[in-house]
């Protein structure tokens, strides 16, 4: 067997002692260690990553037992490409956090918050890996615990409120995960993904429907365990304070990983458990995309009321994840693509957004008032720029990441004749409003005002503009490299199959 | 015929006690037990009156029903939608508990060949007497290992939000009272209980390939005798041999020992290399292979996990 397969596994158990490590090593090295985990991982899946692409996907048994008795992990080129790019935006983020987490978190708790976004990290890449569901649920509580512990870093009321109502909402949706799970269990008698899809393709056939009622409930189940957590539109009220006071680093992962790894094992619960088919032919599929065009609107109309920049860019994100589970509704192949590109659009531009919002509100005294950082792009110039580039791909202007997405969802929505009037008119409105106040904040950005804020030279902080750097070339090389990774999305999916 | 004592040596034994206990003439708890009677709260009549008015006040704004239709439409509503989205939901799943195989039928889809392995061939394929430590350390023990990563990603949690300065851990003390005072009732106990505790825990973490247990029970047994000697003695007792470090080394080696042993077992498993932990006689205390090494590492963890908790919430540090 190559060596390569191991990669995945190694992967994960590295991220996890690195994290065990960190909370004995002194507060220097942590840090150092925890950029050297993230670099390993992305070195380790991009190899994932090529080996899958010429050789095909492949099953790792975690262990002696093949399935279904022991555990399993499996890597394809979706998976390999989701690590590498979850690993790539939390390098970006924490090293461009950097400057304000010294001064938000307290000496004493550095070292824990390291604990965190390792253990965040692996549980990212074991849900991303999985092939066993029970395995998803173990690692969906890492990532839930974690999530917390990074909202409430920053010891103030209103981060602790925050993190509450975070870990209320949240542990529902494991709940409702768990029991789905049970209910699987006890219709298919499996645990790992291939077997329980033999089983339910089975009792899809069965001509007597025995289980049919509890394989729609168990579908509705997962399903809407994951929407929780992931911030689909009537379960948002935890995100944009979760997002909005926390520290800027925790802010750009919670908003591009956290919710987006539940979204990715939505994606591999629906082609590797249930079957795209069987998926299909549920109503759960109107449900979601119903709450999706919801989302994607009434995300917009609350992001425009938002005074405060931080929380702007929250109630964005709940108008984003709108999208991805509209790309889902349309229950076509297309659609998905377009739903997983978003997931990489959205996670570059939203942690783009964040880190750039705190080079501009560190150019207006650190308020986070939209009416205080008019003519911020004056006096931060390189901040400035790179929050317009992701302006410009959340409206989606050509050349930019979020331009290609909304162009696969339209198309995707023409495939379908009877969605594809809903979709295109709420891609538009959204369009528009997105436009309203992504421009409005640009433009204030770049007019006069009479407040005598000190100017920030960024070349003073060479990481925080190479992080600015990376991520605009991020944004630009998803918005013009677009085909390839397409492409790449499409094969992924089809070896889910 | 007994011999007569004098009055002094007389008062020195337990029966005079007992009589003097019977009579009521001295109470033996009181000075030596903790007795304390509970402070009423009490609040001053001016401070009352304007908490209640504060309050009221801002009752009377939010909930203005006669003035404000939106909140009192908008509250109806709400509470008519959420009983009948809780109804739909308990409804559905009770018809679909309906339509679930019955419990214990021969012919359940659960009843397959994964659990005809795990029954027929556990033993021999892990070495261990009791089949569920073989189910959730071998066959699946990737996800047993995250489950032990929650544990210590628990208490990481728990310190970011409790955890406070040495220093200020022997200021709240003197200013609460946290410590225990000297409690002969309870102290009596411990001494008897926590090594009996720490013994048993011990004996229920080696035997977890034999006898139902393992680390995780045998863990949560030593964890709640480190918990009755700290609440029985104090701070500074248990500070002798249980402090940050003692707690951080034993959860680190442990953990990174864990850690090891999984990457050894997933890597030569998945490359069928062979394994050179040897296995042992099935029923011997030392056997099992690599199971009976896990179950100690995670009696370690488990064990510090649950009295760093507990000392955690009491007084926010170790």
């Amino acid at each position: 067997m190559e060596i390569v397969r191991n990669f995945p596994a190694l992967s994960i158990v590295m991220c996890m002692v690195g994290a065990i490590l960190s909370s004995v090593l002194p507060k220097k090295l942590t840090r150092i260690l925890n950029l050297l985990v993230i670099t390993g991982v992305m070195v380790l899946s991009g190899f994932v990553f090529f080996y899958t692409l010429s050789n095909g996907s492949f099953v790792y048994t975690m262990g002696r037992f093949p399935a279904p008795w022991g555990n399993e992990i499996r890597a394809g080129v979706l998976e390999g490409m989701m690590a590498f790019f979850f690993g790539l935006i939390m390098f970006l983020s924490i090293l461009g956090g950097r400057r304000h987490f010294d001064i938000d978190v307290k000496k004493s708790r550095q070292n824990l918050y390291f604990i965190m976004t390792n253990l965040l990290l692996s549980s990212l890449l074991a849900m991303v890996y999985t092939n066993d569901l029970f395995t998803a649920y173990v690692f969906v509580e890492i990532n839930t615990i974690s999530a917390c512990g990074l909202i409430m870093v920053v010891q103030n009321g209103r981060t602790i409120e925050a993190a509450i109502r975070y870990m209320v909402m949240s542990l529902l949706g494991s709940g409702l995960f768990l029991i789905g799970i049970c209910i699987l269990y006890d219709i298919t008698g499996n645990l790992l993904m291939t077997p329980v899809q033999n089983k339910i393709a089975e009792i899809a056939a069965d001509p007597a429907r025995t289980y049919m009622v509890p394989l729609v409930v168990a579908i509705a189940l997962l399903c809407s365990g994951l929407a929780i957590k992931s911030a689909l539109y009537p379960f948002h009220s935890w995100l944009p304070d979760a997002y909005g006071y926390s520290t800027v680093s925790s802010s750009a992962m919670l908003s591009s990983l956290v919710s987006k790894g539940y979204i990715f094992l939505l994606i591999k619960i629906i082609y590797r458990v249930v079957g795209f088919e069987i998926f299909k032919d549920s109503k759960i599929i109107n449900i979601l995309f119903i709450f999706g065009l919801i989302g994607m609107i009434a995300g917009s109309v609350k992001a425009i009321q938002e005074k405060d920049i931080m929380r702007m860019i929250a109630y964005s994100s709940v108008a984003q994840i709108g999208y991805i589970y509209m790309g889902f509704g349309l229950g076509s192949e297309a659609g998905m693509v377009a739903s997983v590109f978003h997931i990489f659009s959205h996670a570059a531009t939203k942690s783009l957004c964040f880190i750039a919002a705190m080079g501009l509100r560190d150019a207006s005294d650190g308020s986070k008032k939209l009416t205080e950082l008019t003519g911020a792009g004056y006096r931060n110039v390189l901040a400035g720029a790179a929050f317009t580039v992701a302006a410009f791909s959340m409206v989606g202007i050509p050349a930019f990441a979020g331009f290609i997405s909304k162009i696969l969802f339209a198309q995707a929505a023409v495939g379908e004749p009877v969605k594809m009037l809903p979709t295109v008119i709420c891609l538009a409105i959204s369009t528009i409003l997105n436009a309203a106040y992504f421009m409005k904040t640009v433009l204030r950005l770049y007019s006069k005002s009479d407040a005598e804020y000190e100017k920030v030279n960024e070349l003073k902080h060479p990481v925080y503009a190479l992080c600015l750097v990376g991520f605009v070339a991020l944004n630009v090389a998803l918005g013009i490299f677009a085909v390839p990774v397409v492409e790449w999305i499409t094969m992924g999916l089809g070896m889910f199959s | 015929m007994s011999k007569l004592t004098n009055h002094e040596d007389y008062e020195k034994t337990a029966s005079f006690k007992f009589w003097r206990w019977l009579s009521g003439s001295k109470d033996p708890y009181v000075g030596v037990v903790e007795l304390k009677k509970q402070e009423e709260f009490s609040e001053d009549a001016e401070t009352k009156a304007k908490r209640i008015s504060d309050e009221e006040a801002l009752k009377a704004k939010i909930y203005d029903t006669d003035k404000n239709i939106v909140v009192k439409v908008s509250r109806i509503l709400y509470r008519i939608g959420a009983i009948v989205l809780c109804l739909a939901i308990v409804a559905a799943l009770i018809i679909c508990v309906a339509y679930l195989p019955p419990v214990g039928s021969e012919l359940n889809p659960t009843n397959n060949e994964v659990v005809s392995r795990y029954v027929s061939q556990g033993t021999a394929e892990t070495g261990v007497i009791n089949t569920v430590t073989g189910m959730i350390l071998q066959y699946r023990g990737f996800d047993t290992f995250g489950e032990t990563c929650v544990l210590f990603i628990a208490s990481s949690c728990v310190m970011i939000l409790l955890m406070v300065a040495e220093s200020k851990i022997k200021k709240m003390n003197e200013q609460y009272a946290l410590e225990p005072k000297e409690d002969k009732i309870l102290q009596t106990a411990a001494r008897i209980l926590v090594p009996v505790l720490f013994l048993f825990g011990f004996y229920v973490i080696v035997n977890g390939h034999l006898s139902p247990g393992g680390g995780f029970s045998g863990g949560a047994i030593i964890g709640s005798g480190l918990i009755l000697y700290s609440s029985a003695f104090g701070l500074e007792k248990i500070q002798r041999f249980f402090n940050e470090k003692v707690y951080k080394s034993i959860k680190v080696t442990a953990l990174i020992l864990y850690a090891c042993t999984m990457t050894y077992y997933f890597v030569t498993g998945a490359n069928g290399l062979t394994n050179i932990i040897p296995m042992g006689t099935p029923g011997n205390i030392i056997s099992a292979g690599m199971i009976f090494y896990i179950n100690l590492f995670v009696g370690a963890e488990v064990s510090c996990t649950i009295y760093s908790f507990y000392a955690l919430f009491k007084r926010g540090g170790l």
